[in-house]
């Protein structure tokens, strides 16, 4: 029973019982670079991960020519 | 919010984004309501949350829209016009757009790849055109004020990058609001320059906006995104350092740190001789230089 994250085309899997934000330490994955969203809702990166869930990380830094 | 030691409810972190949007227009006296503002917009989350929470303050906007002609392969500038026009369309806004190609000659990456400029890199000959166009539209549309959507990170990356580089000149040169010039650099500000792009990627979610979600292709591997991710880490270390370096280098600008280089800079501005916009070159401005040598290049090549 794990939980998916993803993020862009990237796929990965945690298990459940940790905060998001240290999912996504524990993935390499700087929380301040992402917004975490269950089912089309902002959710906060202290919310408990549930076995079953689908994270879905929205990629906030944009760059370039600005 | 670690940086703000804050934890809102969607209902309330709206209000208190808007809020505090209005805090900074009025902090650093960006415009008032009677002024007439043109807002850069891309199709990205944050332009186009600028767009909205200013005609939410009921300030009078229109929004200005340029075509780099970036389609190779990802379709990005098609795409980021679509949710441009889309945005638009839904509120009933002005759009103004631009396209590149149709106005100078060649799409940004023809142009990038018949220039030195960049080195082969499209950002440089891009971030010369988009500055050139916003402030030739901020004219003729005899705007009072040209606003983007640079929000902290962005300023945070710039600010880092000229200070490993002692840019002195372009650091006298950032903040929250740059005057219009005498030689005719319109004015801008930067009502989202002390927010981080958490927060205004959370009020484009939250509010609704459809924004390109994908970044531009070229934007892999620039500077700015790396000292981003640099930044992040001190940030994920020290809740606000971010803030607290842009605070900081604020308040020593504004006791006159770079004072001598900002006047220096602008004493030096003359007219371009060949599309009379502002410059510091003897001759013709560095946009009429590059396209120049695009154009001549693409005929001989032709």
């Amino acid at each position: 029973m794990t939980v998916r994250l993803t993020l862009r085309d990237q796929e990965y899997e945690v298990y459940g019982g940790m905060t998001i934000r240290h999912a996504l330490l524990k993935l390499g994955i700087q929380p301040e670079s992402v917004l975490p969203t269950l089912d089309g809702e902002l959710i906060t990166d202290d919310e408990i991960l549930q076995d079953d869930q689908h994270i879905r990380l929205v990629a906030v830094i944009s760059g370039g020519a600005r | 919010m670690r940086q703000h030691k804050l934890a809102l409810c969607k209902e309330h972190f709206l209000v208190w984004f808007t809020e505090q949007t209005q805090r900074f227009i009025n902090k650093y006296h960006m415009f008032g309501y009677e002024d007439r503002i043109l807002v850069a917009v891309s199709g990205g989350k944050d332009s186009l949350a600028l767009w909205n929470v200013l005609h939410r303050l009921g300030y009078q906007t229109d929004g200005l829209y340029i075509g780099l002609g970036i389609n190779q392969e990802t379709g990005y500038s098609a795409e980021s016009l679509q949710f441009t026009e889309k945005y638009a369309t839904k509120y009933n806004h002005k759009l103004i757009v631009v396209d590149v190609a149709e106005f100078a000659g060649a799409t940004i990456p023809e142009a990038a790849a018949l220039t030195l400029r960049g080195k082969g890199k499209p950002c440089s000959v891009c971030g010369l055109t988009k500055r050139y166009i916003m402030n030739m539209v901020a004219h003729q549309g005899d705007y009072d004020v040209l606003v983007t959507g640079h929000n902290l990170d962005d300023e945070v990356a710039i600010l880092f990058g000229n200070t490993l580089n002692w840019a002195v000149g372009y650091l006298a040169r950032q903040g929250p609001v740059l005057e219009e010039t005498a030689g005719g650099l319109a004015r801008k500000a930067k009502p989202f320059c002390r927010f981080y792009e958490r927060e205004t990627a959370a009020y484009a979610l939250l509010q609704g906006i459809d924004y390109i979600y994908e970044e531009c292709p070229h934007a892999t591997g620039a500077k700015s995104i790396y000292y981003k991710v640099q930044l992040n880490q001190l940030e994920a270390d020290r809740p606000g350092t971010k803030l607290s370096f842009y605070l900081s280098f604020l308040r020593a600008k504004e006791s006159g740190f770079f004072a001598h280089q900002n006047s220096a800079v602008q004493a030096n501005l003359i007219s371009c001789q060949t599309c009379g916009q502002p410059t510091s070159a003897p001759e013709q401005c560095a946009f009429c230089r590059t396209w120049h040598r695009v154009r001549s290049r693409r005929a001989a090549a032709a």
